[in-house]
């Protein structure tokens, strides 16, 4: 019976009801989507890292796990690796941001290619000059460049000479020689990468290398990618609770005016429910089931429209942006939206609950 | 008047209104027994206190002072909570806007008053014979804005008698309706109260109305000022 008042009041005001649904879908949307990005962008960053191929990543010291700083290490450290056991590529790698989450990786083409197992060009090929450019497919799509074009990076233009298969490393490539000379990082290398004779040597290899290398960051591939979480890119955890703060705060208020605004209206229906005998908490139980039925009917709405926010970053910035499906957060952003409503719902409750049953019935 | 037979016993009833700091009395001491099964009109200008009188005995409000015992219990003496369980039972309410909700049919208005008093909206199957003398049962599934105003009150009157009250209260219950329907209306409320020994407290302005009465009392400025017996049989 309660269910069937709520739902008819609900349908009374369709509009007052279609908006509230909708800006609790917004706040749920905007939870899912900031975390499916920062999930989305780490595990493409950790995915892109395996696509290396290498068994062990070398990392100068003082230099972030995540994110690349300018930190260099000398390119003539290769051979040291080189002479190690087990060791049977050691390649290096420069990188330098150009805004954004983008970076240009200058690399050793052949070398690094024999490491990962080779790039796939879906269009063009190989560097064949120190101006060549290598972008990837996603790179291409959001920025429409084809090969035989010419783009401008880091006030320099580059001949795009190929595009890849994504997942191989980087999204820019650029010959190793001249992104040293570019950034003043002659002979040195942002990171290094080691591929052995057998994986399962990592560790005594990684053992070895920490004790002569003092103060060099060393981690096998499953290490390094494991460091790809929220908790270790400083300050996302805290960007993505405020998000969901003003997500709660946004949830809040749509419920607060919205049942506020409800009560104003049913102030006669609360007296005629008073004089039946409807107790405050009876009152209460319609405004609560009614938060209940908008938020759930919000988060469904919000978890449709975060599939939408992926189709448009997949579609129209997949190079800067990697959104993922966060199934595993539905329950919670539909947790965190409800409680948000229940909050905003407790004023207007308590008013409804409380309200005199003769000046309500006498209420035009 | 017997104890047993009295199902309202009203003394030195005082009820004061606090707006803002001005007191305003309502009820200035009301002394009045109702019988069980009796038709009460209660007749006077505005302001005489009749629907404040309604109001106290309806557990709506408290009074200021004085004693009210309806059905064997002293209203004065209730809390809150316990007014609210004497509403679900021992009263029910029909109003001059018939205060159907809007957004039900005429069947959840009624059963949601069951739902409130009982925890199911599940009517008994003998009400369908009150639905039936009332005239509705053929427009139960109507929202009150498809029903014409004789209809709306029936309906408040079936939802009023759905808990099987001890005591009908109606306040200007022809008040918004045309004289075919408010004859049609207080014919039903005599037809409740003599078929059903229904006991039925009506506030009224009509004097034509009042004659549906068993007995009228008349109320000016917070006091009963006169009783009419009237012979109904």
């Amino acid at each position: 019976m309660l269910n069937k008042l709520v739902l008819e009041n609900l349908k009374h005001r369709p509009v007052r009801t279609a908006l509230s649904i909708l800006a609790i879908g917004v706040e749920v949307t905007m939870m899912l989507t900031v975390v499916g990005l920062s999930e989305g962008m780490l595990e493409d960053s950790a995915r892109r890292a395996r696509g290396a191929g290498a068994d062990i990543w070398v990392r100068p010291p003082g230099s972030a796990v995540i994110g690349l700083s300018s930190a260099p290490m000398p390119e003539k450290i290769l051979e040291f690796f080189r002479k190690q056991p087990h060791v049977v590529i050691a390649t290096g790698s420069v990188a330098h941001p150009i805004g954004g989450v983008n970076t240009v990786t200058g690399l050793d083409f052949e070398e690094f290619s024999r490491m990962c197992g080779g790039f796939k060009f879906l269009e063009g090929g190989p560097f064949q000059g120190p101006d060549d450019i290598i972008v990837d497919e996603r790179y291409a799509r959001q920025e429409n460049i084809r090969v035989g074009q010419t783009i401008r990076i880091m006030n320099r233009d580059w001949y795009v000479r190929g595009v890849v298969e994504p997942g191989k490393l980087a999204r820019l490539i650029v010959p190793l020689r001249t992104l040293q000379e570019l950034t003043g990082n002659t002979g040195k290398l942002t990171q290094a990468y080691l591929k052995l004779d057998d994986p399962a040597n990592t560790q005594k290899v990684i053992d070895s290398l920490k004790a002569q290398l003092k103060d060099y960051q060393i981690y096998s591939i499953e290490e390094f990618t494991s460091l790809f979480s929220v908790s270790n890119v400083p300050g996302l955890r805290a960007f993505i609770h405020v998000i969901i703060g003003l997500s709660v705060v946004v949830g809040f208020l749509v419920v607060f005016l919205s049942l506020y605004t409800a009560v104003l209206e049913r102030t006669r229906e609360v007296g005629i429910l008073k004089s039946l005998g409807a107790s405050p908490a009876y009152i209460l139980n319609i405004l609560l089931r009614e938060t209940a039925l908008l938020t759930l009917a919000g988060s469904l709405l919000g978890i449709v429209l975060s599939f939408g926010t992926r189709w448009a970053v997949m579609t129209f910035i997949p190079a800067s942006l990697t959104q993922k499906t966060v199934p595993e957060w539905w329950p919670i952003a539909t947790g965190i939206a409800l409680a948000g409503a229940l909050i905003g719902a407790a004023y207007p409750g308590w008013k409804a609950a409380r309200q005199d049953a003769i000046e309500a019935l006498a209420y035009e | 008047m017997s104890e047993a037979s009295t199902i309202i016993r009203i003394r030195d009833l005082k009820k004061v209104y606090h707006v803002g700091e001005v007191d305003v009395p309502a009820l200035r001491g009301v002394n009045l027994d109702v019988e069980r099964g009796e038709f009460l009109a209660v007749v006077g200008p505005s302001g005489s206190g009749k629907s404040t009188l309604f109001h106290i005995i309806g557990g709506l409000t408290p009074p200021t002072s004085g004693s009210v015992v309806v059905n064997g219990r002293d209203v004065a003496r209730m809390s809150d909570a316990e007014r609210t369980e004497m509403r679900k039972r021992e009263v029910g309410f029909v109003f001059q806007k018939y205060n159907l909700l809007p957004t039900l049919t005429a069947y959840d208005n009624i059963a949601i008053a069951r739902h409130i008093a009982r925890g199911s909206p599940e009517l008994d199957g003998d009400f369908r014979q009150i639905l039936e003398l009332l005239g509705i049962a053929h427009r139960l599934h109507h929202k009150p804005s498809a029903l014409s105003g004789g209809e709306q009150q029936r309906v408040a009157i079936a939802r009023a008698l759905v808990n099987h009250p001890a005591i009908l209260l109606a306040d200007e219950p022809t008040g918004n309706l045309d004289s075919r329907n408010s004859e049609a209306v207080l014919t039903l409320l005599r037809d409740l109260n003599k078929r059903l020994g229904q006991t039925i407290l009506m506030i009224t302005h009509n004097p034509e109305a009042a004659a549906y009465a068993d007995r009228i009392v008349h109320m000016r400025d917070g006091r009963i000022v006169e009783f009419d017996n009237l012979d109904q049989t």
